[in-house]
Order: structure tokens, then sequence, then C-alpha cells
């Protein structure tokens, strides 16, 4: 029933995490740890109905109390696709609604037999929460505008197979970077990767101690566009916002959507990525989200190798 | 008639402008005075060698949470905490279930407290109706019930229309107006200090300036109607610089700093821990510095706890879901010697001036002074006491402190309120 499961991925690594929280708490080489070890998934998770082992006998949780789609499906199949047994809890079906908090489901799931607890949340800092008060291990599935630490891993994994290399490149990261965990980790993983970051959105979205992240701030997408190999395009978080940001959505789109016009100011091998959902016509125009510079495809099936790694670096560590 | 006698402790008391080792007296519930009396005979003498001798403290911020909120804390276990820590006199804040907004509000307050026997309490009363922000309350009945001050704490006084007509009225009764400096437009949603560690974490920012306005707003109206103002828990250094310049102006003002903001910063956060968080939140370094600045020259009069208790199961909760606030009373004293007196910024002398006279001058009390004839509330400190602070241990029915675990140096050693021994010496249970 698998393939290649003699040599099994990720064993003959050096790790020690037993949770991924956020990516800033990584170190370099264990950044590069992640991107090694989804290099050698990436072929096998292409290949459909095929199944590996690293995790068999694993219980691994998806506890998700806000919506997501491609995160929750992706983290599911993945832990399907190495053997482990899979529950996935959303906030709609859960007991959360009868008054329990968080920590207590959370506790209660885990005392059902959980290795590994994969968590969204609204709130910042929700998994390590639950990492502080559970034995099993947690992974930070994106926790308000806090991180989002597999979306980081795969942004940066999906420019590291189209362009080779992540040191040295000039990675723009554009819209609304004070409400995205996306924007924090990939800022997080990039500047240690050594990538030169510029984080470009209207000044409302901008938060001024940005340069201490060590990243450029600019407001005029066209002016840094030139500079640019790659562009991460955020989405607006109409959810987390208050109102009054900024003006209009056409304004918006006017400013920091990307059209083919705009794309021409770009360099020819413009790398563009986007984490989606994306608000189509707002940050992307549909010819754009589907032409050749887009990556948006790719990161979502990168998404799934680099999740499988990040599953069995940790149940390995937890093993351990 | 009994008398007591304290030995051989060094007494400050910054009332009277002394710090010297002698003998104090207390006849009853009154203070007799210091130096040898030939002509008495105690029925108690206690021994304060290598102790220090204060007035007993005073803590003008306190949350009793008594009527409303008994599963956080009740006045009875309040006043213990307060006893815990070496304070003698509590002022407490208006915001239960009723608000303490009449007369007989301020007077059930009265009630528990003697009923509890602990520590002295003395009722805030709310500036407006249900602390709705809406219309005065009835002022004149809350000063007859016993209310020494007015606010509307944490929901702050959004019209400038009605602060100002609450500085007039409060003067007829010599009263003062407490402000809890806070636009709460610019806060709304707010989890923490808004700057480069919340920008990190991703959590909503309270900025400096939203309490900033509040404070210039405040000193402005208080300087057209000559009322008396006091800023609660002042939490940055541009509200020090506004009230410093507004005292050099010889406008009617006080401001207090809480124990937290001239220890914490908003770093701690990145724990994640709900004990961390309060409003005002926990600032920079620059505004740490900036309160010692304050207390240091006298722009600052009072330190106090902002004692905010909150039962545990609400606390642990997500970050952005737990209610703002810490308990302080029983660990105000060895955090002021952690922060304040062992880096030298502060002498005990001034240290006590700030949790005495100067809190008792800002709510007209006849307390924080050993002067003869006033009411025999004394702590004595043991200041070299090392102890472990373990919140497990208090008194008080919250556990919600960020200072779980600190081995810290100072404790009360022995409290005594209105003549009787509250707490017996070594009674803290830290030295067996």
């Amino acid at each position: 029933m698998s393939i290649d499961t003699a040599r099994p991925v990720g064993k003959s690594r050096t790790w020690h995490q037993r949770h991924l929280l956020g990516l800033e708490d990584l170190s370099r080489p264990e950044l590069e740890t992640i991107l090694d070890t989804a290099e050698e998934f990436a072929e096998f998770s292409q290949l459909p109905g095929q199944k590996r082992t690293e995790l068999k006998g694993k219980t691994v949780v998806n506890l998700f109390f806000e919506p997501s789609t491609r995160t929750r499906t992706s983290f599911s199949l993945a832990a399907r696709r190495l053997s482990a047994d899979t529950i996935d809890f959303t906030a709609s079906s859960s007991s959360l609604s009868k008054g329990e908090t968080f920590i207590d489901t959370a506790k209660n799931i885990e005392a059902m037999g959980a290795d590994l607890m994969v968590v969204r949340h609204s709130s910042p800092g929700a998994p390590y929460l639950l990492a502080r008060h559970l034995a099993c291990g947690v992974v930070n599935a994106g926790d308000g505008a806090h991180e989002h630490p597999t979306q980081g891993l795969l942004d940066v994994f999906t420019i590291r197979r189209a362009k080779g290399r992540i040191e040295g490149l000039t990675v723009g990261l554009v819209g609304d970077i004070a409400h995205s965990r996306v924007a924090r980790s990939n800022i997080h993983a990039l500047t240690k990767l050594g990538a030169k970051v510029i984080v470009c959105g209207p000044s409302t979205l901008v938060p001024p101690w940005m340069p201490q992240m060590g990243v450029e701030v600019a407001y005029c997408l066209d002016n840094i566009l030139p500079r640019c190999d790659v562009i991460n395009v955020l989405r607006i978080q109409f959810e987390r916002q208050r109102s009054g940001l900024f003006p209009s959505i056409r304004e918006y789109a006017d400013l920091f959507g990307f059209n083919n016009e705009r794309l021409r100011r770009g360099k020819p091998d413009l790398l563009l990525l986007a984490p989606g959902p994306i608000n189509r016509g707002v940050e992307l125009t549909p010819d754009v989200a589907d032409g050749p510079h887009s990556a948006v495809l790719q990161q979502v099936t990168n998404g799934l190798a680099v999740r499988m790694a990040v599953l069995t670096l940790l149940c390995g560590a937890s093993m351990g | 008639m009994t008398i007591l006698r304290i030995t051989n402790g060094r007494i400050i008391d910054p009332s009277q402008n002394l710090d010297e080792v002698g003998e104090l007296w207390l006849q009853d519930s009154r203070l007799l005075g210091i130096g040898p009396r030939p002509d008495l005979r105690a029925d108690r003498t206690i021994d304060a060698t290598g102790k220090i001798v204060s007035p007993g403290l005073i803590d003008i911020h306190v949350h009793l949470r008594e009527p409303g909120r008994e599963e956080d804390e009740t006045i009875a276990t309040g006043t213990a905490a307060a006893l815990a820590g070496g304070v003698t006199s509590v002022a407490c804040m208006p915001n239960t279930e009723p608000a303490l907004d009449s007369q007989a509000a301020a007077e059930f307050v009265y009630l528990q407290a003697e009923r509890a026997g602990n520590a002295n309490v003395f009722p805030i009363g709310a500036i407006t109706k249900g602390r709705e922000g809406k219309e005065l309350a009835e002022i004149g009945g809350l000063v007859k019930g016993g209310a020494v001050a007015f606010t509307d704490d944490g929901t702050p006084v959004m019209s400038a229309e009605i602060m100002r007509r609450a500085l007039e009225y409060c003067q007829m009764f010599d009263k003062p107006v407490m402000d809890h400096c806070e636009d709460l437009e610019l806060t709304r949603g707010g989890v923490m200090h808004e700057g480069f560690e919340s920008m990190r974490l991703g959590l909503r920012g309270m900025p400096a300036a939203a309490e900033e306005v509040m404070v210039h707003r405040d000193i402005a109206l208080a300087e057209i109607t000559g009322g008396r103002l006091h800023i609660l828990h002042v939490s940055t250094a541009g509200s020090v610089d506004l009230i410093r310049r507004a005292k050099e102006r010889g406008v009617k003002v006080t401001g207090e700093v809480c124990t937290h903001h001239f220890t914490l910063t908003d770093a701690c956060l990145r724990t994640f821990d709900s004990n961390f968080k309060m409003s005002p939140p926990l600032r920079t370094q620059a505004d740490v510095e900036a309160m010692i600045e304050g207390l240091k020259d006298g722009t600052l009069d009072a330190i106090v706890t902002d004692h905010a208790p909150h039962a545990p199961e609400k606390k642990m909760r997500e970050l952005d879901q737990a209610p703002n606030g810490i308990v302080g009373l029983e660990t105000l004293l060895p955090i002021c010697v952690v922060s304040l007196i062992e880096p030298g910024h502060l002498t005990w002398p001034q240290v006590i001036e700030r949790r005495t006279i100067k809190p008792a001058q800002i709510i007209g009390i006849d307390r924080g002074t050993l002067k003869p004839g006033a009411p025999a509330d004394v702590t004595i400190i043991d200041p070299q006491a090392e102890w472990t602070i373990d919140c497990q241990k208090f008194r008080s029915k919250s556990r919600n402190s960020p200072f779980g675990g600190w081995k810290v140096r100072g404790r009360a050693w022995c409290v005594i309120v209105n003549g009787a021994v509250k707490v017996e010496p070594e009674g803290n249970g830290y030295r067996v």
C-alpha cells in the first residue's frame, strides 16, 4: 500500500522542539531542517492515494475555533497520508457554546488520547496557553494576528523551490500588515534566512514599529515593485479591523491591488504569492491570480509537504 | 485602659519628618507619642529591634468587589489581604454591582468593614448615577454616608461637561475627583500597551496617548474650576510630565502610581499570561523610569496597588478574553523594596511617605501619621525578611498576581489597627 517507507523521512535530522508555536521561536538551522524535510515529502505529497507510515499509531487532533478550509484540510490530509488517526473539531460543533472554557475543551480532547493538537484560534497566544496546560505537542495553525507558522513555512518553501534560494532575495509583503499573522511569520522566517523584506501597505495598516523587526517600510507599491523578486499579497482582514482604516475598497485596489498593468513594472520573473483566501478584484485581479507569475496553487500543494514535515518532526521529537 | 509600647524600632514618620530609633506609645485606639515615658506602665511591650515602625500603610486604590462579585473578593477577605500586606486602611472603588452611588451603599461598606474587623475601609463614591457617565450621583448623600472621594474608575467619564460639573460640585465638600484617564475610543478592544511588543504579538494596543489626552483634559478642567483632581494609576511618561507641569502652575492635582507600573514592562506579555493584563496596561522601560522619576521628585504623591481580584476561572482564559486587573495588597511592600529601595531610587522614609501621609491627605483622613492623638494604626516592617511569594497562600480570594514565585525581601511583621494587634509579630508566617 505504500511506497518507499524503508527510509523514514526526517529521522536522521536533529529536532528538539515539542511544539510549533511561532517562527519567531525557531533558529535558522531549525527552519532549514523543516524546509529540507518538506523537500523529501514534496514528490510523495503529489502522489494521490499513497500512504507513508511515519505517524502510524499517532492521533492528530485539529482543534479549530475559527473558520478555515485550506489549512484544516491540509493538516488533515497531511496527517492521514502519514497514517495518523485524525479528529476534526470545530467551534461550531463544540461544547464552547455550552460555556466550557477553551482550556477545558482542549484538556478533554487530549484525555481521549491526542499526540499532537493543531490549533487555530482568534486570540493571539491561545496555542501558547494550550502548550502550558497540555502534555501533548501543539501546532499553531493561526492565532489571531500573531503567527501562522506553517503558512510562513510554505510561503518560504514555495519561494525556495521557485528561486532556488532565499538568501539575497528581496521580498515584498503587500497589504494589511497590521492584522496579518502571515506577515509576522513571513518576516521572522525570511529575515532569518537572509532575505530582504519590504512591507508595503496603507499607513493605517503598517504599524510604525515595523523597522524594529528588521524590515523596510514603504507606502508606494509602484516604487518598490521593480526591486522585488517576490511579492506576497496579504488579504485585507476585514474581520479583524476596526472601521475607517482606509476610505474605500476602490481606493485600496487603486493603490495596492495587482493587475496586469501594474505587474509590468515588476521583474519579468517576479513570483507572486497569496496566502488566500483572496478577495478577488481587491488584492488581485482574476487574470493576475490565474496568470503566469502566480504561485497560488503551488502554495497549496507545498502546504501539504510542509505540514507532513512539521507533523513528522514534532512526533519524532515527542517520542524522543 | 490598655497601654502598648513598641521599643527599639526604627520609627519613620514622614508626617513629622522623623527617622529615629525610639519608643512608640499607644493608648487604647489612639497614639500617645514617641519618646521615653517613665510615667507610664505598658500592659504589653513589643520589641521591634531591627524593624521599621511606620504609620499604618494606606492604599487608596483597591477593589473589594462586594457587593456583586463576592466570588472574586469580599470586604472581609480583601481587608484580610490588606492586613497581610501591612495595610491598615484602604479606599475602595465604586465599581461594584450595584455601583457605589448612594448614601446607603457607602454605609454598607462601613458596616461590612466593621463586621470583618480587619483594616479600615473608606468608600469612594461614583461620580455619576450607576457609573453611566450621564448624571451626577447624589454626591452630598454619599459624603454623608462617608465617601471620601469620587470617581467612575474603570468606565471613565467621557463627557468633559460632566467632568467639569463634578469638579465644581465636589468643591462644596472639599472632596477630590479621581479619574481613570482613558479615552475609550482610542483603546477599544485593546489588550496591552500599543507599541513594538503589541505589534509583534499581534495583540490590539492601547496607546499612551489614550491616557494622556484625558490627563490633559482633566488638568484643563481642574484649572478652570479650581477643583481637586487626583489622577489614578498614572502609567505613561507623558502623563507624569503633564502632572509635573500642572503642579508647577499651582493646579490642585495629585497623582498615584501602581507597584506594577514601576516594576514590569509590556515585554512581560510575551508569555501571553493574563496576570500581566490590566488597565492601564504595562508600558515600556522608559515609562517605568518616568514613574520612578515622578516618585523621586514628588510629582507622583502616592503608591497604590489597584488591587483587582478576579476568580481564577475568569483569568485562566485566552489573553484577549481575560478581564483586566491583578491583586497587589499582599505583595506591595516587597515590590517597593525590589523596585525602589534596593536599586537606591527611594529611601525608606520616601516610600513610607507615599504610602502613609500623602495618600491620607489626598482622601482627607486623619491617619498616616504617628502624631499624638491620631488613630493608632501602626505597621511594623521587617525590611530583611526573605520570602518567596506564593499566590496559593494569599488571604485574598483571588490568585491573579504576576509576582508568584518571586524571591523577595521585606514584609509586614506586625500590624496594629486602631490600637488592636491584628497581625501578631511574625504572625505572617515567614519565619518559623
